[in-house]
């Protein structure tokens, strides 16, 4: 009898997951269903620029179902719950769906409303977000409109999808007003929870600095409490206060809310929580975790929903087959950033490895790694396409493979460590 | 990473004074390093983050954030705030005895 996969969500690694082991089964040996409560799949890089200007909402949205190859049962509807004792995923129309497999690909949420004050007085007239497409594109209608004052751009807590993305906005913000002639009568500001621009030391450096040339002001290790839209004020846990005029606040994620409602899935903040090298679930043996809705320590984005799919694929079918998992992949993440006037810098990953300067892919890869170049910015806009055509049908794209490749990385000198010296001082 | 004699015990502490190895650690480290960190006495409420957030380190090889904590610690955020000033997660990890927490990038 044919083995029943259910895939639940088909957006990044969803999609990947079901072309790929659609290309591994033969009909006969095995289903495949993939779940989602809607038909339209966001292109969510493309998020960052409709406030711009730069793509439109239509541009960034194809149907689900297209991006699906022949062989896929794609189910329209809300997930109300899954018994993973049963075996079985319930939709809120009472449809019952079976499984032998199941693969968690349902993303992160937005949850706004879990900061005080954030969808209180002033959201969306002088409180945005960019993280969804209606934000994004009621941002796009008060950008044109903001000609002085102080622009925040504000991190409420880790994890979020793409943190890159915030710094991002700030620095397309920069160059948007500075195209606009409006740029000396702005103040920019950077508001983070993490104690620098990003969590990683040498990127961190080099990200800290492009805001400091862009004059862009940072402000680190702030908490925010609460947003007072009415008042123009982001109060932290510890009392602190940043004004604003026009606030654009990533809000906190959590997993979708199914997750919560189903007995043993997932964590406090309703993520799944995982093997990572080999995406399996802590939860049953027969169920996998790929992308934004995994409880990983590695960061949520497409680049990662991606890599995991290729490794979890294999795992599932190793699963299905009787064979040991491959403990395979290792936290590997890329992404462009856009820095704003053309250009780009690329950042390249793992857990072990952090962005490092270089080229990519390989030694003799085009790519200039934490660099700000136009070719990286052409790479950002040429990536839409393969994502669409390359990417999500799964078919493996040259040069790019799902764990880090240390080739072409400068690698820094390791800093000499005594570890039996007498008693010192802490720095 | 130097070694410094914390409660007369010697431990392996990071620039930042983060124990480099949790097994170096016990209840008079922890209230050595709270104390040096203006915490004194180590409240009950204090016990009760410093060990969910060790007990969750342990289990599972990440420090909770500050959200978490104040989802699943029993201790609401602001309340976390007045226990730890500043950076309840960062000095709670520390009182802890583990690494420092990092964002998940």
């Amino acid at each position: 009898m044919a083995q029943r996969i259910a895939i639940l969500g088909a957006g990044t690694g969803g999609t990947v997951m079901a072309n790929r082991l659609r290309r591994r089964f033969a009909p006969d040996e095995a289903s495949i269903t993939i779940v989602d409560r809607d038909d339209s799949h966001l292109y969510q890089p493309g998020l960052l620029f409709v406030p711009f200007g730069l793509a439109t909402p239509d541009g960034i949205v194809r149907p689900r179902h297209a991006q699906l190859i022949d062989g896929i049962d794609h189910v329209q509807g809300e997930i109300d719950r899954v018994d993973v004792e049963a075996q079985d995923v319930t939709l809120a129309d009472g449809t019952r769906i079976g499984y032998d497999v199941l693969v968690v690909a349902t993303g992160a949420v937005l949850l706004p409303e879990e900061t005080d004050g954030l969808t209180g007085p002033g959201w969306k007239e002088n409180v945005f977000t960019f993280y969804d497409l209606e934000g994004a594109s009621a941002l796009g209608g008060a950008l044109p409109a903001f000609e002085k004052g102080r622009l925040v751009v504000a991190v409420v807590d880790q994890p979020i999808k793409c943190p890159v993305a915030p710094l991002e906005f700030a620095f397309l913000a920069d160059w948007y007003f500075r195209r606009n002639g409006r740029r000396d009568r702005i103040d920019i500001s950077y508001v983070t929870p993490l104690d620098a621009a990003f969590t990683k030391p040498v990127a961190a450096d080099a990200l800290g600095g492009l805001l400091e040339t862009k004059g862009i002001e940072l402000v680190t290790e702030f908490n925010t409490g609460e947003v007072d839209g009415r008042g123009g004020r982001l109060v932290s846990y510890d009392e602190r206060e940043v004004g604003f005029d026009l606030l654009v606040v990533v809000p906190v994620h959590g997993g979708a809310p199914y997750v919560g409602r189903s007995p043993g899935l997932g964590d406090e903040l309703d993520f799944v929580p995982a093997d990572l090298g080999t995406l399996q679930s802590k939860v049953k043996p027969n169920v996998f975790v790929v992308g934004d809705a995994a409880g990983l320590p590695v960061s949520k984005a497409g680049s990662v929903a991606h890599f995991e799919a290729e490794v979890c694929a294999d795992n599932v079918v190793r699963h299905l087959t009787g064979e040991p998992l491959e403990d395979a992949y290792d936290g590997h993440a890329n992404c462009f950033v856009e820095t704003g006037h053309g250009k780009a810098l690329l950042i390249d990953f793992n857990l072990e490895t952090e962005p490092l300067p270089g080229r990519y892919p390989g030694r003799f890869g085009p790519l200039p790694l934490l660099a700000e170049s136009r070719l990286n910015h052409l790479g950002k806009l040429a990536f839409e396409r393969m994502y669409w055509h390359a990417l999500l049908p799964g078919r493996s794209i040259p040069g790019i493979t799902p764990t880090l490749d240390l080739a072409g990385k400068r690698i820094p000198a390791p800093t000499t460590t005594p570890t039996t010296t007498p008693t010192e001082e802490a720095g | 990473m130097t070694t410094q004699t914390i409660a007369g015990r010697d431990v392996t502490v990071d620039e930042e004074g983060f124990l480099a190895d949790p097994a170096q650690w016990d209840d008079e480290v922890a209230t050595a390093i709270a104390r040096d960190a203006g915490i004194d006495p180590m409240t009950d409420r204090h016990w009760q983050v410093v060990r969910y957030m060790r007990d969750t380190y342990l289990s599972t090889g990440s420090a909770p954030t500050i959200r978490s904590l104040g989802k699943a610690s029993g201790v609401p955020v602001k309340e976390l705030y007045q226990l730890f000033p500043k950076g309840p997660a960062k000095l709670a990890a520390r009182i802890a005895g583990i690494p420092k927490p990092r964002g998940c990038i």
